[in-house]
């Protein structure tokens, strides 16, 4: 089964890859920081208070998110995990992007030529529907193909 | 997004490269926003990123571009608090060569590009630039660049400037072009609130929770306060505004408020009360009932839950000079009560190096304080509680700030001072 959503594209661009879906904001900072402290080759969400995310990798992901939350480090967290090579291969949020997550994507394309691919409102049927694991088709004009081969 | 000819020029790359891609952050961020104009910033700004943690090399090229191209905000700036303090702060050797070497290896490089581009000066870091003796205060109505989530919330809230939440580096970069995009918190409209939070507990409740509460139900969103009046009065006093710190710092960490209105009692609410409520917004009613609830549902992440924790932290935003001055008097009651003669748990009050000058120069007090065995830093502890090995320890804190991005567990001013004075 393959669903199509639209959205505005932030950061546009072309992009492929699996789902890791938050229900709620994703904590940039505590999502990342521990990983990378530690100097991982990936980042393994250290997020205590989300239980969709917490444990999961994060490196190279989609993730579909509402939105992103907490400390105002989290744009420079998410230049600095592009600029590592370290980050999420792309933001899909259902709900109009924050100023954090917005800063992060801007940064790291205007300063280190690093493109997250970024498309924001895609609205709660999105969320709803995506599923960890399935996979999503970026195209530069914010549409997203879903489509469900998270049983393969 | 209307630019005059001045911010389209630098755009264009006429003031070279670096204020070229400044203006570019800075206009693209905004657009994102749907800004349709930069608006002149009238007041310093205050920068987030404190701490040199050697990986985070695009801080610091950037850094490094703005002080070969002779580039620097227009008005001296502040800065988050220091990451390390070994003087004043219990740390193994192990601990300080992880902090020094590891954790936080660039800090006094970094330091050296802060003062290089404008920083305030060596006394300049603290989360709590805003308070008097620090002297980074904006008044009502100004336009401000900040980042750090917990001055942002009091600036908007408390003293009514204007400030998105901003990330850090995108901070420097307004301070840098001295514009900010006119977008969100900026306008009046995006200061209208789409919640009414319905106070009914039958005490004031603990800051640090009730601005939990209201940051995980609302997120982002601009609450409307009624029913804090009752307890707080109408009045900015010290302790209002101690409590409405604490309160906002937890909506901003356990959230993202950035902005908050107490009904009669903060400067927006008094002017124009239920005016600021949206049509359309929702109700979340706190009772004694939800407070609780709220509380229990922290996660308990010391690796032993029933651990006695051998390390505290009280301040988290930093304390002002006043909450500083009650811990004085808290202590020494726990200590009366526990029959002991100093703290039971080693224990760190952190405040801003203003406050604490102005606090050791209360020689009487400061000398009280020390008796009872508590030490006294500027650190940021949460810098601290993220060196590895301090995250092993069972840290106790009152802070659901530090609460919510560390290991640290969080208590209530009641149960932490028990337990550090061995009540408990």
């Amino acid at each position: 089964m393959e669903r199509i959503f639209k959205g505005r594209p932030v950061m546009p661009g072309n992009a492929s890859g699996k789902a890791v879906k938050s229900r709620q904001g994703m904590n940039t900072l505590a999502s990342f920081q521990k990983s990378v402290l530690a100097k991982k080759k990936t980042v393994i969400c250290s997020d205590q208070n989300n239980p969709d995310l917490y444990g999961k990798e994060l490196t190279g992901k989609v993730i579909c998110l509402p939105k992103t939350i907490g400390s105002t480090t989290g744009g420079m967290i998410l230049q600095t995990v592009a600029e590592m090579g370290l980050g999420p291969l792309a933001l899909l949020f259902s709900e109009p992007i924050d100023s954090l997550a917005a800063a992060g994507v801007i940064l790291a394309a205007v300063w280190n030529e690093r493109k997250v691919v970024t498309v924001d409102g895609l609205g709660e049927e999105f969320l709803s529907f995506v599923q960890d694991g399935m996979s999503i088709d970026i195209s530069e004009d914010g549409t997203i193909r879903i489509s469900d081969t998270s049983h393969l | 997004m209307q630019l005059t000819d001045e911010e389209r020029s630098i755009l264009e790359g006429a003031k070279g490269p670096t204020l070229r891609k400044a203006m570019e952050s800075v206009v693209l961020y905004g657009e994102t926003f749907k800004a349709e104009r930069l608006v002149p910033m009238e007041h310093a700004v205050h920068l987030v990123t404190s701490f040199g943690i050697p990986m985070l090399t695009p801080v610091f090229s950037i850094m490094d571009e703005l002080i070969q191209g002779g580039i620097k905000p227009g008005k001296p700036f502040t800065v988050d608090p220091r990451p390390m303090d070994f003087k004043n702060v219990p740390c193994s050797l192990i601990e300080r060569l992880v902090f020094k070497k590891i954790m936080y290896g660039k800090q006094e490089e970094y330091e050296r590009q802060l003062l290089a581009t404008g920083l305030a000066g060596e006394d300049a870091f603290t989360c709590t630039c805003y308070l008097k003796e620090v002297g980074n205060t904006p008044k009502r109505g100004d336009i401000l660049a900040w980042a750090e989530s917990s001055a942002v919330v009091y600036a908007n809230s408390v003293l009514g400037a204007r400030s998105n939440r901003n990330s850090g580096v995108i901070e420097l970069l307004c301070g840098v072009v001295g514009k900010a995009p006119h977008f969100g918190l900026l306008t009046d409209e995006g200061r209208k609130a789409s919640w009414v939070i319905d106070l009914r507990t039958s005490k004031l409740p603990e800051a640090q929770i009730l601005g939990s509460a209201i940051g995980m139900k609302v997120i982002e969103d601009v609450p409307y306060i009624k029913g804090l009046s009752r307890f707080l009065g109408n009045d900015i006093t010290d302790d209002v505004s101690d409590y409405l710190k604490d309160m906002g710092a937890a909506s901003a960490s356990n959230g993202a408020v950035g902005l908050f209105h107490v009904d009669g009692l903060t400067p927006e609410a008094r002017d124009e009360g239920e005016k600021l409520i949206l049509p359309q917004s929702q109700t979340y009613v706190i009772d004694d009932a939800e407070i609780e609830r709220v509380k229990a549902g922290y996660p308990v992440m010391w690796k032993n839950p029933n651990a006695k924790p051998a390390l505290a932290f009280i301040g988290c935003p930093h304390l002002s000079l006043h909450q500083l001055i009650a811990w004085v008097s808290r202590l020494e009651s726990g200590l009366a009560a526990s029959g002991r003669k100093s703290l039971a748990v080693s224990t760190v009050f952190t405040a801003a190096p203003q406050v604490v000058k102005a606090f050791k120069a209360q020689a009487e007090l400061y000398e009280r304080f020390v008796r009872t065995g508590a030490r006294l830093s500027s650190i940021c502890p949460l810098m601290y509680m993220n060196n590895p090995l301090a995250s092993k320890k069972a840290v106790a804190t009152n802070s659901n700030k530090l609460r919510t991005y560390t290991t640290a567990r969080y208590y209530t001013d009641e149960e932490i001072t028990a337990i550090v004075t061995g009540g408990k």
